[in-house]
């Protein structure tokens, strides 16, 4: 099966083409496999697959996304917090590292709990290793006290 | 129970004209506007023309008003503050056809006492404006420029600042008149319909009191019956001895609730491109097309006092009372019309659309427009009626306003309002100041040196100003149209941010209750974090 | 009046970067100035992260990658006055700002306008409707969620697929909002694919090219806009019309070189980028009067920006020693594919970046740059969108001193 990417390693976006196969040759279950891939997730194929060939990117870095994405693709995300006395009324964070797709939405719940006075520095953690997810929330705009 | 001796239905042009030429005289003075603010409806929604009057018919009150309002508005802009120029106008042509229609209107402008219209030939036009079109032109030198927002504002702030008070987000649903001599109180609470209160005034009454004949040393008792409106708004009642209908482009509307004819209107619509002020410096007057022969022109550019030029009107016949959308069809007519009268019209100076209805008052049976209606008489005691008031209503609304208000002062012969002041202090805008004038501003005041406003140039100082301005008007477009802030080629890009944070902080509003123009115009659905 | 040798307007990613390397290279007497409380520019309000891969070689947020340049201005010690506009320029290179501390007037010896660009309007692009609240331009909404806590709307459809849009259709559908669906009129995204894939794709958030909102409709507040297909001339199809109820439209469609101080002091426009005709040391036809960054045309990338803005210092910094700089008589001109090319100008004798945009798509194409009619630089490029910006470094070695040079686009 050819499925077709858009690297976001990079601003390039390399569009990549790969051949994937379920493990132990072409999988019957034709239904569930387009249910994986509507949904942009892999249930369909991370039980086991192989790829037997990538093309179109144009640094090793397409190749590994095409992988992560396959097996379990992960994003990060900004997002801000409430900061009390500040400058600004919120300060902005991101996560350290990727998280799975699929979590998202649990971290911004948790992000949504954070409240700090100021001042917030930029590199601050406010949520260490976030929901045992192995990356911190940090803030990354630091708002000074008035 | 508080009773007004006048209250004005509408805060456009002429209501805000009619409640400035009340409050020479100690009466109790309410003005109920339906929007947020005044000069919401078509009293902004035009080209700002101060017109000269020789498209129409003499002998008309639209004639006598234009001709009057022309001749005084020097005056006028300077007491109130009204920024305001008297540029003349081109009208152009190129046929014999339209040197046939232009010297119909010279005569007819003659005729109307418009003073000083004379044919200019190409090189006369070159030397007025050298980018008009046209190969002849008749050159008005009365015409004039002004912005109609700021002068609605100002006529409202004068108005107030002598005692007249203003209600905004109240909308006359129902009218119910109390004759003197019934003996009855109003039911209470008895709101009629909107139907009901439009078609059949209920008649029920208490003897008026505290109103200004008893009050006021100099007051003759009146002479009419003496009665009492009730206007029913959908949160409150107001009572009031007088009415006064200015209602605009509902004014037939109200026209009925008060027992006068629910005059037919048609409504002629024309939408306006606003082209940036880079397109400005191409033109310093008005330059129109030839009138066809019934005294209408088609699209047309002019400058605005602010100096940007407004692209418009085209000319379309709506149903609806406040149908101010604007249309591809249009929009792209205008653009093709445009290009031929301002050669310098191109698409990098769009800056904004909008639209305004003439409501014209007609004959159905003989489908002829017809004049402004002013009109008072006994068997509608206590009532000034004013309907089918369009183009040139700006130009008409302090000589309409005297008019109406004579109507008062011949039954009531208030006392005048010995501290009555007619001008209305302005200060300079930021703007406009030389170098050395904007050093000693901020000097003076600090604010004066945060630019909130880049493209127009609009300082903290002079926001602030605006969100505490007499009439509490709140709204984001009630700021802009105080201090031109959001109205540049960003439109608000940079500084509705500020504007809308300086609302909240100045009022204690919550970010939800923030309005950007109208009644339910909420800019937020809260906040992000709370 | 105040002397200083260069005042940078603008304290931005382009304004920092030219401060830094103009410090760098001898120039110390350098004034920014900034309207905002803080510098940085817009990145503040940019939270996402994605920046600095080319300049860093890493990614970093918005508000991140610009503290890296702030934290070298205030080690440098380079003043940077915020909260403070300015009002004017001239041909003299007088400057005129305003701020709470008083009026300043300053004789600079260069100045560099470094205001960066602003988002295209509902009016520039004349969308037809109503006028309620609840219409944001993607830059606007940004900063009332981002920077000043406040939620803009529930339900949102976005015009145009310009980054700032697809960055805020997933800002927002994190923050709760529901987000219908990103409109382009062009029959191509004017966004760069990656932001396609993670902003849109992840969200399930559909883009439908060739589509543009035709109506708004609502008095108070937005309550539906109508979308329809447009023909290849951008026309809407009749029968297309599709109502899509909501309460925000997010419009993200296009950026302005803000340019309007450039304007005063009398420099010549291109048509085309909508910024100053500069040549090849970003000196525009002032003398004196240097531009980089967003206000000379608008980048794809902040890094692309911070680079350019760097090599500006170069220029610059010899226009201040030596009181000018050699003439650049050659033009530098585009085939009908190749447009917003900077810079118009160049001397032959000098090294320069030729960065342009093409028209439209394409794939299996070849850029040529061509002098006297000999192509001196060929690049093969499989695929060219106009989202992406090229940029072809030339050798003075490949020019020569007496022919225009040429950008075509050969497929």
């Amino acid at each position: 099966m050819l499925r077709t990417f858009t690297c976001i390693m990079c601003p390039r976006g390399c569009g990549l083409e790969a051949v994937v196969e379920p493990e132990g040759g072409s999988r019957e279950d034709k239904g569930q496999e387009d249910k994986g891939r509507e949904c942009g997730l892999p249930e369909a194929c991370a039980a086991g697959f192989r790829i037997s060939r990538i093309t179109g990117n144009a640094c090793p870095k397409g190749e590994q996304y095409v992988r992560q994405e396959i097996e379990n693709p992960m994003r990060n995300i900004a997002t801000s917090i409430l900061v009390d006395g500040g400058e600004l009324p919120l300060a902005s964070v991101r996560l350290t590292g990727p998280v799975p797709k699929g979590s998202i939405f649990d971290v911004m719940k948790e992000i949504r709990q954070v409240r700090r006075p100021a001042p917030v520095t930029e590199g601050q953690v406010v949520i260490p290793d976030v929901l045992g997810l192995g990356v911190d929330v940090i803030v990354t705009k630091t708002v000074e006290s008035v | 129970m508080q009773i007004y001796d006048v209250t004005v239905i509408g805060a456009g042009v002429v209501g805000c004209a009619v409640a400035r030429e009340l409050s020479r005289y100690r009466l109790r003075t309410l003005v109920l506007e339906k929007e947020q603010d005044v000069a919401c409806g078509n009293s902004s929604r035009n080209t700002g023309m101060l017109h000269a009057g020789f498209t129409y018919k003499p002998g008309t009150l639209k004639a006598e008003c234009a001709v009057e309002g022309n001749r005084e508005f020097d005056q006028v802009a300077r007491e109130l503050g009204v920024p305001f120029k008297r540029t003349g106008k081109l009208v152009a042509g190129f046929t014999d056809q339209d040197r046939e229609n232009i010297l119909k209107y010279k005569a007819v402008g003659e005729q109307n006492g418009v003073e000083g219209m004379r044919m200019v030939d190409k090189e006369e036009m070159n030397r007025i404006d050298p980018s008009a079109g046209g190969e002849f032109a008749m050159y008005v030198p009365s015409s004039g420029i002004l912005d109609p927002m700021q002068y609605t504002i100002a006529l409202a702030e004068n108005a107030c600042r002598n005692g007249a008070e203003f209600r905004f987000g109240q909308q006359v649903t129902g009218i119910i008149r109390q004759d003197g001599d019934a003996g009855q109180t109003p039911a209470s609470g008895a709101v009629p319909s909107q139907n009901a209160a439009g078609q059949t005034p209920v008649r029920s009454a208490v003897p008026p009191q505290d109103t200004a004949a008893a009050r006021t040393p100099g007051g003759q008792p009146s002479s009419a019956p003496a009665v009492l409106y009730q206007l029913h708004t959908p949160t409150d009642t107001f009572f009031t001895r007088w009415v006064i209908n200015c209602a605009g482009a509902q004014a037939s509307g109200i026209s009925a609730m008060l027992g006068y004819p629910d005059y037919p209107v048609k409504g002629f619509k024309g939408e306006y491109y606003v082209l940036d002020k880079k397109a400005g410096k191409y033109l310093s007057i008005p330059v129109y097309p030839a009138p066809n022969d019934k005294g209408g022109f088609s699209t047309h550019a002019t400058p605005t006092i602010d100096g940007n030029v407004l692209v418009g009107p085209d000319s379309y016949v709506t149903q609806e009372l406040e149908d101010y959308k604007v249309t591809k069809e249009h929009m792209d007519g205008l653009f093709a019309d445009g290009q031929k009268m301002f050669r310098q019209m191109k698409r990098d100076y769009f800056i904004r659309n909008f639209s305004g209805i003439r409501w014209k008052r007609y004959d159905p049976e003989t489908r002829e427009i017809l004049d402004f209606m002013l009109e008072a008489d006994d068997a509608h005691p206590g009532t000034v009626n004013l309907a089918g008031i369009e183009s040139p209503g700006v130009t008409c609304a302090l000589p309409l306003a005297r008019r109406a208000v004579a109507k008062l002062v011949e039954k009531e012969h208030p006392a005048p309002n010995e501290a009555f002041d007619p001008v209305r202090p302005v200060k300079k805008r930021f703007f406009e100041m030389t170098h050395e004038e904007k050093q000693q501003a901020i000097a003076e005041d600090p604010m004066y040196g945060e630019i909130v406003c880049r493209c127009e140039t609009v300082t903290r100082a002079e926001i602030l100003a605006a969100i505490r301005n007499p009439l509490g008007v709140h709204t984001v477009t009630g700021i802009k149209n105080r201090t031109r802030a959001t109205m540049g080629r960003c439109q608000g890009g940079y500084c509705e941010t500020r504007i809308t944070e300086m609302i909240e902080e100045e009022l204690g509003l919550k970010p939800e209750e923030v309005r950007y123009s109208k009644k339910d115009s909420y800019m937020f659905t809260g906040k992000v974090r709370v | 009046m105040k002397n200083v040798d260069v005042v940078i307007i603008g304290g931005g990613p382009a304004g920092l970067a030219a401060a830094i390397e103009l410090y760098k290279k001898g120039v110390t007497d350098i004034l920014i100035l900034e309207r905002e409380k803080k510098p940085g520019g817009i990145l503040r309000q940019c939270i996402h992260d994605g920046f600095g891969l080319t300049r860093f070689g890493e990614t970093l947020s918005g508000p991140e990658y610009a503290s890296r340049f702030v934290r070298q201005v205030e080690a440098l010690g380079i003043p940077c006055r915020t909260d403070t506009t300015v009002l004017e320029i001239t041909p003299d290179r007088k400057v005129y700002a305003s701020s709470s501390e008083g009026f300043l007037a300053i004789q600079a010896k260069a100045i560099i306008l470094a205001m960066g660009c602003r988002e295209r309007t509902r009016g520039a692009i004349s969308i037809p409707g109503t006028r309620p609240a609840g219409i944001y331009t993607a830059g606007v909404a940004q900063a009332y969620i981002n920077l000043k806590n406040k939620m803009v709307g529930r339900e949102a459809v976005i015009l145009g697929s310009g980054d700032i849009g697809m960055i805020m259709a997933r800002r927002m559908t994190l923050e709760g909002a529901h987000v219908l669906g990103v409109y382009e009129i062009q029959p191509y995204p004017s966004g760069l694919p990656r932001n396609i894939e993670q902003c849109l794709n992840d969200y399930h958030i559909p883009l439908h090219l060739s589509h543009s909102v035709t109506d708004i409709r609502g008095v108070d507040r937005l309550e539906s806009v109508v979308v329809s297909q447009v023909d290849d001339h951008m026309n809407p199809v009749p029968g297309t019309e599709q109502e899509i109820p909501c309460d925000t439209l997010i419009l993200s469609v296009g950026l302005v070189p803000e340019n309007e101080l450039t304007w005063m002091a009398g420099a010549q426009p291109d048509e085309s980028t909508k910024g100053a005709v500069v040549d090849e040391n970003y000196q525009t036809s002032v003398p004196g009067i240097f531009a980089a960054g967003n206000v000379l045309h608008v980048h794809d990338l902040v890094d692309f920006v911070s680079m350019e803005a760097e090599r500006l210092a170069d220029g610059a910094a010899r226009y201040v020693r030596e009181g000018g700089l050699p003439e650049c008589r050659l033009a530098v001109k585009g085939d009908s594919m190749a447009c917003q090319i900077v810079p118009g100008r160049i001397s032959g004798k000098g090294d320069v970046t030729v960065a342009f945009r093409v028209r439209r798509p394409m794939e299996e194409c070849t850029i040529e740059l061509v002098q006297g009619g000999q192509v001196i630089r060929r690049k093969k490029m499989p695929k060219a969108l106009p989202a992406e910006m090229v940029e072809i470094p030339l050798k003075a070695e490949m020019l020569n001193e007496n022919d225009d040079l040429e950008v075509r686009v050969v497929c």
